[in-house]
């Protein structure tokens, strides 16, 4: 093909610029909570608000151990607790949900069932439902079984609400390997047990680590189930740090800036690593490309 | 697809299986039994492990069943479908059930059976359609930025140019985002005395500004949240679409001179309208859902003037305690989320089928 002038489909550093601006007013909101998490008490709540600071670490410190009153004695604040939680409960959901999701969305794609897209529909509309819809019985049953407020109950919980997902993503990972390898497989007598392990599971790796983290983002953030379902014990972040807007700390902008920080960080490296499976994570895997 | 089993496989000769369909069935009877009478004889703390354990065997012969006639589909599925079941299929059959009865999760009155009662109570009250409208109202707003501001997010990221892959981490940023940050960042903005709207609005006004005071002010707070948060999906999808547009299409366009309108208007569009659909579809469906940035940011307020029908499900259920009535009430919420779940898939098949 001939050289061209300017090739279709490609802007110059001037679209950098605009772009650049733009995206910068878009990030806007979080960049500023990032911000005030490293000023002072005083700093965060100038008028007008203040865009050179001397940088705090007080905030951090503040978020595990504070004192309620000025000149007492700093309490602990559970934090360190709270963030344990959401990082174990999540984990453990998520490799509950990627095991028994990976075998079942590999059913789906190899082995269909008769009736597998009706089972496809069920299990795509239990993760489009409003949670509101199923939260009553879940809270009845776990108040009479005594799953309430602990660790397996949450966990159990979220892992179900990362099954539809799961599959579904898996799904689409597995529907995307050309058959001909496994057919050669199949073919030199391998066993449907090796297939999978040693043909298919290798192939889709870069899937499941993105399903995983997927999985991961979505508990980390998740609200209403935590808030009805953990006790003081299991508590999770997201609910700590609404009890605490609503309640103790008033207008100490710079300390709910430094929870929020410490609990966006993940968020903001996750999608910098995942950038090329977003598209089919935020869509449930439905659209790939 | 249609090639996934080969058809002329040499076969090795299979072992007769020897464990018959009446010992699986037997094996899940006798877990039952021991099930019922191990949770009403024994102490709760060993009944449960020894229910557990029954289960557990019943499980295993069923899966050594299966294994042994090479069913390895339901073998496969059938742990997923179990765990969906015992706590999304089981609970929404309750709650189905409940919705039939009267009852309320703060009274130790038995349920009481009503028929119809509650879904024709809660279709005649007109709090219900007033929250109904609130939440149409919201989510037409909420759909439509979002689709125009993804939109034209997409039309600046449609190139290739420096830099592109991190400034596209920006933007893409707010939609992994918790919604309970998001409520607690623009709670922050949009405080009256130091939030940075009211800041902002004093330079002109000289007043503070207190956008959450009014119902208006309120839905238009929780309207630019709920879009900032989910414009970058739209964008997502769009330029997937985008980026399917064969490029000879516009070296053809360039050669005949079309006008930047048209060459859209011809070429992209159509190569992005499925998407733009499929898009509009699954943000009508998440917004019908709205609570977590509602609840954090206005609470419904000022009086019930932001309070979607979620939210109100919610309150029917937790605050007023009326528990079969909510479960009438999410129950129309899930057949109308059914419906739109049904027409996006019929959707996201027919591109599938195009492409």
């Amino acid at each position: 093909m001939a050289a061209q002038r300017r090739p279709i489909g490609e802007a110059g550093w001037g679209r950098t610029l605009g772009a650049g601006i733009v995206a910068f007013v878009y990030f806007f909101p979080v960049l500023w909570i990032i911000l005030t998490a490293f000023k002072t008490y005083s700093d965060a709540l100038a008028i007008p608000p203040v865009w050179l600071f001397t940088p705090t670490l007080e905030n951090f410190v503040q978020v595990f151990s504070r004192s309620y009153s000025a000149g007492a004695e700093a309490v602990a604040t559970g934090f360190d607790r709270f963030f344990f939680n959401s990082i174990f409960i999540a984990g453990s959901s998520v490799l509950i949900a990627l095991v028994v999701g990976t075998l079942a969305a590999y059913g789906f794609s190899r082995f269909p069932l008769r009736g597998n897209d009706t089972y496809l529909f069920i299990i795509l509309t239990t993760r489009m439902m409003p949670a509101i819809v199923v939260i009553i019985p879940i809270f009845l049953m776990f108040q009479i079984t005594g799953l309430a407020g602990t660790y397996l109950g949450i966990i159990l919980l979220y892992a179900v609400f990362n099954l539809p997902f799961t599959i579904w993503m898996m799904k689409s990972f597995f529907d995307e390997l050309s058959p001909d390898v496994e057919d050669a497989a199949r073919m030199d007598g391998s066993s449907e047990v090796r297939l999978f392990f040693k043909i298919c599971l290798p192939q889709v790796v870069a899937g499941i680590a993105a399903t995983a983290v997927f999985g991961l983002i979505l508990t980390w953030n998740e609200f209403l189930f935590a808030l009805l379902l953990t006790g003081v014990e299991t508590r999770t972040i997201p609910v700590a740090m609404a009890q605490t807007i609503g309640g103790d700390i008033g207008v100490r902008w710079g300390l709910l800036a430094a929870i929020e920080t410490l609990f966006l960080i993940p968020v903001i490296v996750v999608v910098f690593v995942l950038q090329n499976h977003l598209l089919r994570g935020v869509t449930f895997g439905t659209i790939k490309r | 697809m249609s090639t996934l089993v080969s058809p002329a496989l040499p076969q090795a000769p299979r072992p007769a299986p020897r464990i018959a369909l009446w010992m699986v069935l037997g094996a899940i009877l006798g877990a039952l039994v021991v099930m019922v009478g191990a949770l009403f004889l024994l102490p709760p703390a060993v009944g449960w492990w020894v229910a557990l354990a029954g289960c557990a065997g019943a499980a295993i012969l069923a899966v050594a069943y299966a294994w042994e006639r090479h069913n390895y589909g339901p073998l496969l599925v059938a742990p997923a479908l179990a765990l969906l079941f015992l706590l999304n299929i089981f609970p929404l059959m309750w709650s189905f059930g409940l919705s039939f009865f009267a009852f309320r999760a703060n009274r130790l009155a038995p349920p009481r059976f009503v028929g119809l009662e509650n879904y024709v109570g809660v279709l005649s009250d007109p709090v219900v359609w007033e929250r109904l409208q609130t939440t149409a109202l919201a989510v037409v707003l909420t759909v439509s930025l979002q689709m125009v501001v993804g939109f034209l997010l997409a039309l600046l990221f449609e190139k290739q140019f420096p830099g592109r892959r991190y400034l596209l981490i920006l933007v893409l940023t707010p939609m992994m985002l918790s919604f309970v940050a998001v409520g607690a960042f623009f709670r922050y903005y949009y405080e009256p005395t130091f939030g940075l709207l009211s800041q902002f609005v004093r330079i002109f006004t000289g007043q503070p500004f207190i956008l959450l005071d009014t119902p208006a002010g309120a839905m238009a707070g929780i309207i630019f949240a709920d879009a900032w948060m989910w414009s970058p999906f739209v964008m997502l999808l769009v330029l997937a679409g985008l980026v399917s547009v064969p490029k000879y299409l516009y070296e053809a366009a360039e050669i005949d001179r079309a006008s930047w309108w048209r060459r859209f208007r011809t070429i992209t569009f159509p190569y992005i309208r499925g998407l733009l659909l499929l898009a509009l579809l699954f943000r009508t469906i998440e917004a019908f859902k709205l609570f977590d940035v509602v609840f954090l940011l206005t609470e419904g307020g000022p009086g019930t003037s932001t309070e979607t029908i979620a939210v109100y499900v919610y309150r029917l259920a937790f605050q007023y305690f009326r528990t079969s009535q909510s479960a009438a009430l999410a129950y129309i919420i899930l057949f109308i989320v059914i419906v739109l779940t049904n027409l996006y898939l019929y959707f996201v098949n027919r591109r599938a089928r195009e492409a």
